[in-house]
């Protein structure tokens, strides 16, 4: 069965599902697992008949840091020294981990997190992003 | 059944060029300094037109200098055009897996002599950008938008275990502690100065200057010190991270049955052990690299011996947390225990298990392609005990060498041992 919007498992699908406030990764209907990002070939069966899912975005902090020493991306985002910011790796209610900003005070291990979506960058350069808002 | 290679192979050379910034000195001069180092380091010399297969572990010449196909250009400044010269590219175990490609080629027989080398320039560029381009080792599409740097990842591995074993902020100095004590007894080392010196140095700075001299009482006060040691992704601090560096490796290695024209001493290669693994996000475990503790079952079990047997390891700490990690993915302490074996010194110098004589990454500096060499280099000079002030003062028979990419998306481990 094919799924209904019939987008390849890629970057440029998972990022145009963001840009629709969606967080959306694959799931092998085989083995029952999810997979964020998005996996075109399942790493446990090796089959190819995956469909898209949508995660609900709810889940809890795993691993975090406060960064100070910015990537050029970050800086010209604002962020730096003076305005440091949280990455974070969060595990979703699925299951599954993925990487985010985290947005919001008091961040500690197990706080629970929403997902929720950024936008960084002027012009062309403007995108949206994956993050999480410690509830 | 563990797998083995073809045939013996032995490391019989070992040399690196001085590690620090030079604004004067391309990659490929750095690598020059290295090989000729490593020609004075063999025992009963050679001819270089022996060499018949170079491999050069670098990670972003590409970035850091404008200069891609990097080998060709460091076999020609050494006059071994035209021998095959192939870079190896897996991050900051690029050096490792460089070693690993060489210890293969004289394994199945094809050649008897192989050039391994490793170079890194990287302090041509800005801070930010030099951030950027270590950020590369990383998922760029799934990682890097969250906002993580390099410091930041082995930050938010940090926060887990925090988490989950109770470490200290502050217990992570023990690290920097100790291969400042050993980088000091290295003259190649970038920042070969104990962190009490440095502190020191600091304050005779500020007088000088005629600026308030600081107070700090002891070193631990001095790295609890937000303007002498500055958070750069909580919990690590500047003197958690290795810094930005210039510098070359190399070494020679050449099929056992012919060692003994180079050298009477040489050092036999009896385990290798690689593996990879998926982003940081998608591991069951942060606390632990599972490519780490596959790589070294593999080497492990080539070699025939076990944790306990290694009498001395130079491990990949790219940061204070990681050489706590890798101290445990190695089997020298329990998961957990990694930490307290650094505050208890067990892996000092004159500890039971010594680790990062050369000062590690952290001191010696992490010119990124050319680290996983620079390893073999002091299992090289410790193993046959030429490492002067910092040597080793016990018999050590067997050294093993634990070499990371990204956050452990590769990791390479060998085992060394001397048999006379």
């Amino acid at each position: 069965m094919k799924s209904k919007i019939e987008r390849p498992f890629t970057a440029a699908s998972f990022q145009a599902y963001l840009n629709e406030n969606k967080l959306m990764g694959s799931h092998c209907p085989h083995c029952q697992a999810h997979f964020l990002p998005p996996r075109a070939i399942c790493p446990h069966c090796y089959g190819d008949q995956l469909a898209w899912v949508e995660f609900s975005g709810q889940g809890k902090l795993a691993a975090f840091t406060t960064i100070y020493i910015a990537p050029s991306a970050m800086i010209a985002a604002g962020y730096g020294r003076d305005n440091p910011y949280l990455a974070g790796v969060v595990e979703l209610e699925e299951g599954v981990k993925i990487s985010g900003q985290i947005l919001g005070a008091d961040a500690a291990i197990g706080v629970p997190l929403t997902a929720t979506f950024v936008e960084r960058g002027e012009g062309e350069a403007k995108r949206r992003y994956l993050a999480f808002q410690i509830a | 059944m563990s797998k083995k290679l073809g045939r013996g192979v032995a490391l019989v050379g070992a040399g690196m060029s001085k590690f620090g910034a030079f604004p004067d000195k391309s990659g490929r001069d750095l690598f020059v300094e290295a090989f000729q180092d490593m020609r004075q380091s063999v025992d009963k010399g050679f001819d270089p037109a022996d060499i018949e297969t170079i491999y050069i572990g670098n990670f972003s010449s590409d970035l850091f200098e404008g200069q891609s196909h990097t080998a060709p250009i460091m076999a020609d400044v050494v006059g071994l055009t035209p021998r095959p010269a192939t870079r190896i590219e897996d991050a900051c175990a690029s050096g490792g897996a460089a070693l690993r490609q060489g210890i293969l080629a004289i394994a199945s027989g094809l050649y008897d002599i192989a050039l391994v080398g490793g170079v890194e320039k990287m302090t041509n560029l800005p801070t930010a950008e030099v951030t950027d381009t270590l950020a590369a080792a990383a998922d760029i599409l799934y990682e890097i938008p969250a906002g993580f740097t390099f410091p930041g990842f082995y930050a938010a591995i940090a926060s887990a275990y925090m988490h989950k074993y109770g470490l200290k902020p502050e217990q992570l100095m023990n690290v920097a502690i100790k291969n400042h004590e050993n980088g000091a007894l290295n003259p190649n080392a970038q920042f070969g100065v104990t962190i009490p010196a440095w502190m020191e140095g600091r304050k005779v700075a500020a007088q000088k200057k005629g600026r308030p001299v600081p107070t700090w009482q002891n070193e631990m006060e001095f790295l609890h010190d937000d303007s002498a040691n500055p958070m750069i992704a909580w919990p690590l601090r500047l003197f958690d991270c290795s810094p930005i560096t210039d510098g070359a490796t190399a070494v020679l290695l050449v099929a056992e049955e012919i060692a003994p024209r180079f050298t009477d001493h040489p050092l036999h290669i009896i385990g290798s052990g690689q593996a990879s693994d998926v982003a940081l996000h998608d591991r069951d475990d942060l606390t632990s690299l599972s490519a780490a503790r596959r790589a070294a079952q593999e080497a492990y079990a080539m070699a025939g011996v076990t944790a306990e047997d290694i009498r001395l390891a130079e491990v990949h700490d790219c940061f204070t947390i990681a050489e706590i990690i890798a101290t445990e993915d190695l089997g020298f302490f329990a998961p957990g225990d990694g930490f307290k074996a650094a505050e208890d010194r067990v892996t000092a110098r004159d500890g039971a298990k010594p680790v990062n004589t050369s000062g590690g990454l952290k001191s010696k500096g992490h010119p990124v392609g050319a680290s996983g060499v620079a390893q073999a280099v002091e299992i090289f000079k410790q193993m046959r005990g030429e490492a002067g002030e910092r040597q080793v003062a016990r018999d050590l028979p067997l050294g093993l060498t634990h070499n990371l990419g990204g956050t452990g998306g590769t990791c390479v481990v060998h085992i060394f041992e001397r048999r006379a």
